[in-house]
């Protein structure tokens, strides 16, 4: 053996790693390989088509329709009057001369803007639960902790793979509901008008910071517990408010000044970079491997 | 870790790896507690012990894995806890498990290793993990899901890919686990292979037999230390005092009068009551012997100098059963509290002379 030597303390931190020093390509590379197992995962995607398809195309389809054609009945009269409650700029901004106009106009402007939150979070939960947890149940946690891969790259890989299927789902989404409403609303209100402003910094702007904000909570449970299941139990409990804030945030903000979303995003942004700097230091290769402490 | 670990040179090369007095808990467990390790380069270490008893930690600190509590650790000479990434992309892993992504295919699976080490992709690299799979056989599914692969398949390909960014050091953590024999012969076939082309394997095994004939050095670890290590002729010369012979006669009564012949130390009951285990003061004196036998009119049906087994070693060393100081003619029964101790085991503490004159190996 050696010569003995006086063992020397290890330093128990690991070495500062700058934000430059990080490796995009390897952040994409981890991001990429993960994208294709899901998409390799017909269990997976088919679900999430389903749950875009639902309240993007489906519910939009049967509520507009239902609207723009059942005529000037009672329903749509009594649904024009509880327009009256939303915020005077709200009012101000609802288009159309009659009843199933106004109604449809403000259905889908204001009312369906919460699909636009709760499609997101829904699919980047279920995948960012057991993205890191995953990689421990299945092993291959030390494959990646025996890398080269730093654990930010690891971690921001991850949080890229579980953010992009849902928003993308999301904006393609937004696609199909915009002709949708376009299609059945605007002959009613004088034309195709939709996407409208607000709703434009709401999917760019503020739909992002959320999405990120909840995946930051979430990637750091997938780091901490001890299964999957643990880790959809926990996410779930974290999603549920979340969704709930940005349900709150989102509807306001539509329903408010022109400015409103452009704040609202400004501190959601804020707050999901905190939140992430926070969530990366949760990825350690000895939580990869399942031998940190607590986990 | 700042100290400068001053690793004895072994045949003239620095070692690959170095550890030193290196100490690493997970809550009140003592995973590695002051484990002393160098791994020659170029050579093949068998990291030898029960469950438990620290290997998998060792390979996770040689690749900075994870880090150590106290002591000093260097691969390549550096520390892995700052040089991580360019201590890992010189190390190739196979655990034991083959921590493959099933949902992916075997080409897939390589590839994205070949990204994550930098070799990037394109033709070239699709190429080299092709030439990568062929050589462990496993070609032919690339193009298969891992997921439907056999257990064998999958320590192949992970084989393959563990050689595929052309590391300088392998390092396999029971790379036999959960295969059948024939697979896990093959397996081990392409671990001696691949240090022919200048490659440091580090294995980690439990299983003695897997080490026969393969190990250039052996680590016996127990409870987080290294018990003793050495080349398998060092640790022969160190617990395996002296000549063994077995030898066998058409009357085995007649074998008594070896007691007489000059060089015989100790006559030793072999299990089989035909023959009987003579234990002479060198080699040079087995012509000699066969010879006075003979010419006593001994009728010999066999005669077979005894090599230690790794098995036979393992044992000696961590049984560590007491023997009476008198060169090994008497074994002293073991105490009951002990355990357990088969024929096997007596015969091997016996020889061995533990704990011996070195004392304590570790």
């Amino acid at each position: 053996m050696t010569a003995v030597a006086e063992p020397t303390p290890a330093s128990a931190a690991p070495p500062r790693t700058g934000w430059r020093n990080l490796s995009r390509k390897r952040i994409w590379i981890v991001a990429r390989s993960d994208i294709r197992q899901l998409l390799e995962d017909k269990g997976f995607w088919m679900p999430m088509v389903f749950l875009g398809a639902i309240f993007f195309l489906i519910i939009p389809t049967i509520l507009l329709l239902t609207i723009t054609k059942i005529g000037d009945v009672q329903v749509v009269s009594q649904m024009s009057q509880t327009l009256k409650v939303l915020p005077a700029t709200a009012q101000h901004q609802i288009k159309g001369t009659s009843d199933q106009g106004r109604t449809a106009y403000a259905l889908a402007v204001f009312l369906l803007a919460p699909v636009a939150i709760v499609v997101p979070l829904t699919i980047s939960t279920a995948i960012g639960a057991s993205t890191i947890v995953g990689e421990r149940e299945r092993g291959t946690g030390e494959f990646l902790a025996h890398s080269p891969a730093h654990e930010r790259e690891i971690y921001l890989g991850k949080l890229i793979a579980s953010l992009l299927p849902g928003y993308a789902t999301t904006l393609l989404g937004f696609g199909v509901y915009s002709l949708i409403v376009n299609l059945f609303v605007g002959p009613e209100v004088g034309g195709w008008f939709f996407p409208t402003s607000q709703w434009w910094v709401l999917m760019l702007w503020v739909v992002p910071p959320f999405l990120a904000l909840t995946l930051s909570i979430v990637l750091r449970l997938s780091a901490r517990v001890k299964s999957t299941a643990a880790a959809q139990q926990a996410a779930g409990l974290v999603t549920l408010p979340m969704i709930g804030i940005a349900y709150s945030q989102s509807t306001g903000a539509l329903f408010g000044a022109g400015s409103a979303g452009l704040w609202l995003g400004v501190v959601a942004w804020i707050v999901a970079i905190f939140g992430l700097s926070r969530g990366m230091r949760a990825v350690s290769r000895s939580r990869l491997l399942g031998v940190a402490d607590g986990v | 870790m700042s100290a400068t670990l001053p690793p004895p040179p072994e045949n003239g090369a620095p070692p690959v790896v170095a550890l030193e007095g290196v100490r690493r808990r997970f809550g009140q467990v003592d995973a590695l507690a002051g484990l002393d390790l160098v791994v020659p380069s170029n050579k093949i270490t068998v990291l030898l012990g029960p469950n438990g008893a620290g290997k998998t930690t060792a390979i996770r600190m040689i690749t900075g894995a994870l880090d150590a509590h106290a002591g000093v650790v260097r691969t390549f000479g550096l520390d892995p806890s700052a040089h991580g990434e360019e201590v890992r992309r010189r190390c190739g892993v196979v655990s034991a498990k083959p921590a493959l992504y099933d949902r992916l295919d075997g080409f897939a699976n390589l590839a994205y290793a070949a990204e994550l080490y930098g070799l990037g992709r394109g033709d070239g690299i699709d190429g080299r993990i092709r030439a990568a799979a062929a050589r462990f056989g496993i070609e032919h599914a690339l193009d298969q899901r891992v997921g439907g692969f056999s257990t064998g398949m999958k320590t192949r390909l992970a084989l393959a890919r563990s050689i595929l960014h052309e590391p300088d050091l392998l390092l396999f953590d029971e790379p036999t686990s959960g295969l059948d024999p024939e697979s896990s012969h093959a397996v081990l076939e392409m671990i001696r292979e691949m240090t022919a082309d200048g490659r440091t394997v580090v294995m980690c095994t439990h299983l003695l037999l897997e080490a026969e004939g393969l190990a250039d050095k052996v680590v016996v670890m127990e409870d987080g230390k290294d018990l003793v290590a050495g080349t398998p002729t060092e640790l022969t010369r160190r617990f395996w005092p002296g000549t063994v012979v077995l030898v066998g006669a058409e009357n085995p009564e007649a074998l008594q009068v070896a007691r007489n012949i000059p060089g015989v130390r100790n006559l030793e009951p072999d299990s089989d009551p035909t023959r009987l285990r003579l234990h002479l003061d060198g080699d040079h004196r087995i012509p000699d012997l066969i010879t006075a036998l003979v010419a006593n009119g001994v009728r010999l049906t066999r005669a077979e100098p005894l090599e230690p087994t790794l098995e036979d070693l393992y044992f000696a060393v961590r049984t560590k059963k007491p023997i009476a100081d008198d060169g090994g003619r008497q074994l002293t029964p073991a105490a009951e509290d002990d355990g357990p101790l088969t024929d096997r085991h007596r015969q091997v503490a016996a020889l061995t002379g533990w704990p011996g004159a070195e004392g304590d190996h570790r």
